[in-house]
């Protein structure tokens, strides 16, 4: 059971095969900084990696970077497997290179949030720090 | 802060460069610092130039130490090489925007993979799920390969193929092609990116341990200097370190620094500097700051030429050259106002044919998207002919020399970069600082800085952090579909069902016999290629014997 004084814990990761770690280091960092407590899984993970590790480590939320095209295949996949898990109480949002065209499906399969290039780190801190507990 | 799995956080604290503090403008708060960092005053005069001696640190174009220029008279006597990087979907797709490009009035080739094929894996590999045909095209096979350049003559067109990991299995099967083609190998002309420093560094796609890689490395170059002496082995990038975050200084320092170590390998294998030298080429990012852009260019070609001349003592002036391709700068490209990505483009095009570059891709407006319509990719080749034909900076050879900012901030780059060569230099190489984390460390500071700056508005980014529109600009972008993947797929069944097993399996057992030899494995990746193995199937055999990486995470 955790309460509002509980920092809120959070996953940043890299699904895929891209290597482009530049966004989700600084992301990790600035919400490092803000005092959330933040698990980054490193590169080249699978879905089904991602969401064993969030399950493991209890996390609220997961953020995912993605800049190959691959993410019209990996966040459902993810999504679809937090839901075998139960474990749909866990808020997905990315972030990297989506076409404005595809962030509306994906909200609706239950992303959260996507942030474009170009979001200031504040907006997505204070989007995490806004998710419930 | 918690890395997850077993990775071994790096600690070591990032030798916090003292960063100049910037002079106070009156009227305006932009930041009187370079997009380095670097301290910019209001004017420059001689005082700036003191220790400067035209004749040792300029001399004339085409002569050493090449600050101004490989050749005397440039872009006089030739057009740099206009050159999009492309690469979408199936190769019959790629093929035809090749054929498009080349119609338009481009002259050379620069293939874009896809993600699976950047990491050695097949079409149909299960983790290839997703990606296939979506960074550029799908290639697992030679016969991938035969269609990507069905009816382009290789001997008549340079070909770039940006390959790392996996670049001597597909350089094998180019090879093979071309020989299927009936072109004997002196006569191919083009560039193997083949620069796995860098992806440890910064791009991050790497099959094998770094021992391993600088091996496939060194075969490749040895063969080339034996047997295709007009390729260009390798290309030492800087863009990927830049786009990751650099400035402009860690881009030069750490881009010249790998060169050397590629060099060094080359000579400790018993290749004669002067046999594979002349064939070294480079590759650098051209970013928002014109001036220090340029002197980046002018600061690398002179810093080569004296570190070549130094170490190695070469009798071939042309092992002295520095050859570089340029691209402007995909990370300075925005979503919001798109159309605003060509203007960009066009300033760093400008800075970086001002600095001297022997081929340049611009990139389009819409590649913040995703990959460039052919209408976008149209405008940014149109981009470079309107600067090589309309603008006159072409009429004469490097411009800007003796300009006080000019060769003030030339020798500033060098310098900076001969500070971090003595750090590196001080840690063992650059292997022993890549296993520390140590320009990978350095790299994120410069991005993070970068970021806060923005963030903070001290640096303005037109449409981002100030003149935001609040209506959103549509502009059309380049969609794969799903049945690439697919297509695919079956394509690979088929070839795998129409070829001997046996000879397969020999193959495969042949290159991992020579991976342990040591004897140089590309006539063996030939070999197997002609016996119709598979990217993956070629990739996981060495993969059997070099092993696999996994990078210390710097966070």
């Amino acid at each position: 059971m955790t309460t509002a004084t509980t920092p809120i814990r959070v996953l940043i990761g890299k699904v895929g095969l891209d290597g482009h770690d530049r966004g989700v280091k600084l992301v990790a960092r600035a919400l490092r900084d803000s005092g959330v407590e933040v698990i980054y899984t490193g590169l080249h993970q699978t879905p089904e990696q991602v969401v064993n590790i969030a399950i493991q480590e209890d996390v609220n939320a997961i953020g995912l970077s993605i800049h190959s095209g691959a993410h019209t295949s990996l966040f459902p996949r993810v999504l679809e497997l937090l839901k075998t898990h139960h474990a749909e109480d866990i808020a997905v949002f990315g972030g990297g290179i989506i076409p404005s065209d595809d962030v509306g499906p994906l909200m609706e399969t239950g992303v959260r949030a996507l942030f474009p290039p170009g979001t200031s780190m504040s907006r997505i801190v204070e989007f995490v720090k806004g998710l419930p507990r | 802060m918690k890395i997850a799995h077993d990775s071994p956080v790096v600690h070591q604290k990032g030798s916090a460069e003292a960063r100049p503090a910037s002079h106070h403008p009156q009227d305006r708060k932009t930041p009187c610092t370079s997009l380095s960092g670097l301290p910019i005053a209001d004017r420059y005069t001689q005082e700036d130039l003191k220790d400067w001696d035209p004749e040792r640190d300029l001399g004339l174009p085409g002569d050493f130490p090449y600050t101004r220029g490989i050749h005397p008279t440039m872009y006089r006597s030739r057009l740099w090489t206009m050159r999009q990087f492309a690469g979408f979907g199936t190769a019959h797709d790629t093929n035809a925007r090749f054929k498009y490009l080349l119609g338009q009035g481009q002259t050379g080739l620069s293939v874009a993979f896809d993600m699976p094929t950047l990491m050695g894996l097949d079409s149909d590999d299960p983790q290839a799920l997703g990606e296939v045909g979506y960074c550029g095209v799908a290639v697992s096979s030679l016969e991938d390969m035969a269609t990507l350049f069905d009816g382009i003559p290789l001997d008549r067109v340079s070909v770039s193929m940006t390959i790392n990991g996996p670049a001597a299995v597909i350089f094998a099967m180019y090879l093979t092609l071309a020989e299927r083609q009936g072109i004997p190998l002196n006569r191919l002309n083009g560039t193997l990116q083949n620069d796995i420093l860098k992806e440890y560094i910064a791009q991050k796609e790497w099959l094998f341990p770094p021992a391993p890689h600088m091996r496939l490395i060194t075969d490749t170059i040895g063969y080339c200097s034996e047997h295709v002496p007009k390729w260009h082995p390798i290309s030492i990038s800087g863009y990927h370190i830049r786009e990751a975050g650099s400035t402009a200084v860690q881009e030069l320092a750490f881009t010249l620094y790998d060169g050397l170590t590629y060099v060094e390998a080359a000579v400790q294998a018993g290749l004669p500097i002067d046999a594979f030298a002349p064939q070294l080429s480079f590759f650098f990012n051209s970013h928002n700051d014109f001036f220090e852009e340029i002197a980046k260019f002018r600061a690398a070609r002179r810093l080569w030429a004296q570190e070549m001349k130094d170490r190695y003592h070469p009798n071939n002036p042309r092992s002295l050259q520095l050859r570089c391709h340029a691209q402007t700068a995909g990370c300075s490209l925005m979503a919001q106002q798109p159309m605003n990505n060509v203007v960009r483009t066009t300033l760093q095009a400008l800075a970086a044919v001002l600095g001297g570059t022997q081929s340049l891709h611009t990139n389009s407006m819409d590649e913040t998207l995703s990959l460039p319509t052919q209408e976008a990719v149209t405008l940014a080749l149109r981009t470079q002919q309107i600067i090589a034909h309309e603008s006159g900076v072409t009429n004469t050879v490097d411009p800007l020399a003796g300009s006080y900012f000019i060769e003030h901030l030339t020798n500033r780059m060098e310098e900076g970069a001969r500070e971090y060569f003595r750090k590196l230099d001080a840690m063992g190489g650059m292997l022993a600082a890549i296993e520390r984390g140590f320009p990978q460390r350095e790299i994120l500071e410069a991005s993070q800085h970068y970021q806060e700056e923005i963030d903070r508005k001290e640096r303005i980014i037109v449409g981002v952090n100030e003149y935001v529109e609040s209506e959103q600009y549509a502009i059309p972008t380049l969609r794969i579909g799903k049945e690439v993947e697919q297509y695919q797929r079956e394509r690979l069944r088929s070839f795998r069902a129409k070829r001997d097993p046996k000879k397969v399996t020999e193959a495969l057992h042949e290159i991992q016999w020579f991976a342990q030899s040591g004897e140089n494995l590309l006539p063996h990746l030939m070999h197997a290629v002609k016996a119709k193995a598979t990217l993956g199937e070629m990739c996981g055999a060495l993969k059997g014997v070099f092993g696999t990486y996994r990078e210390p995470v710097v966070l």
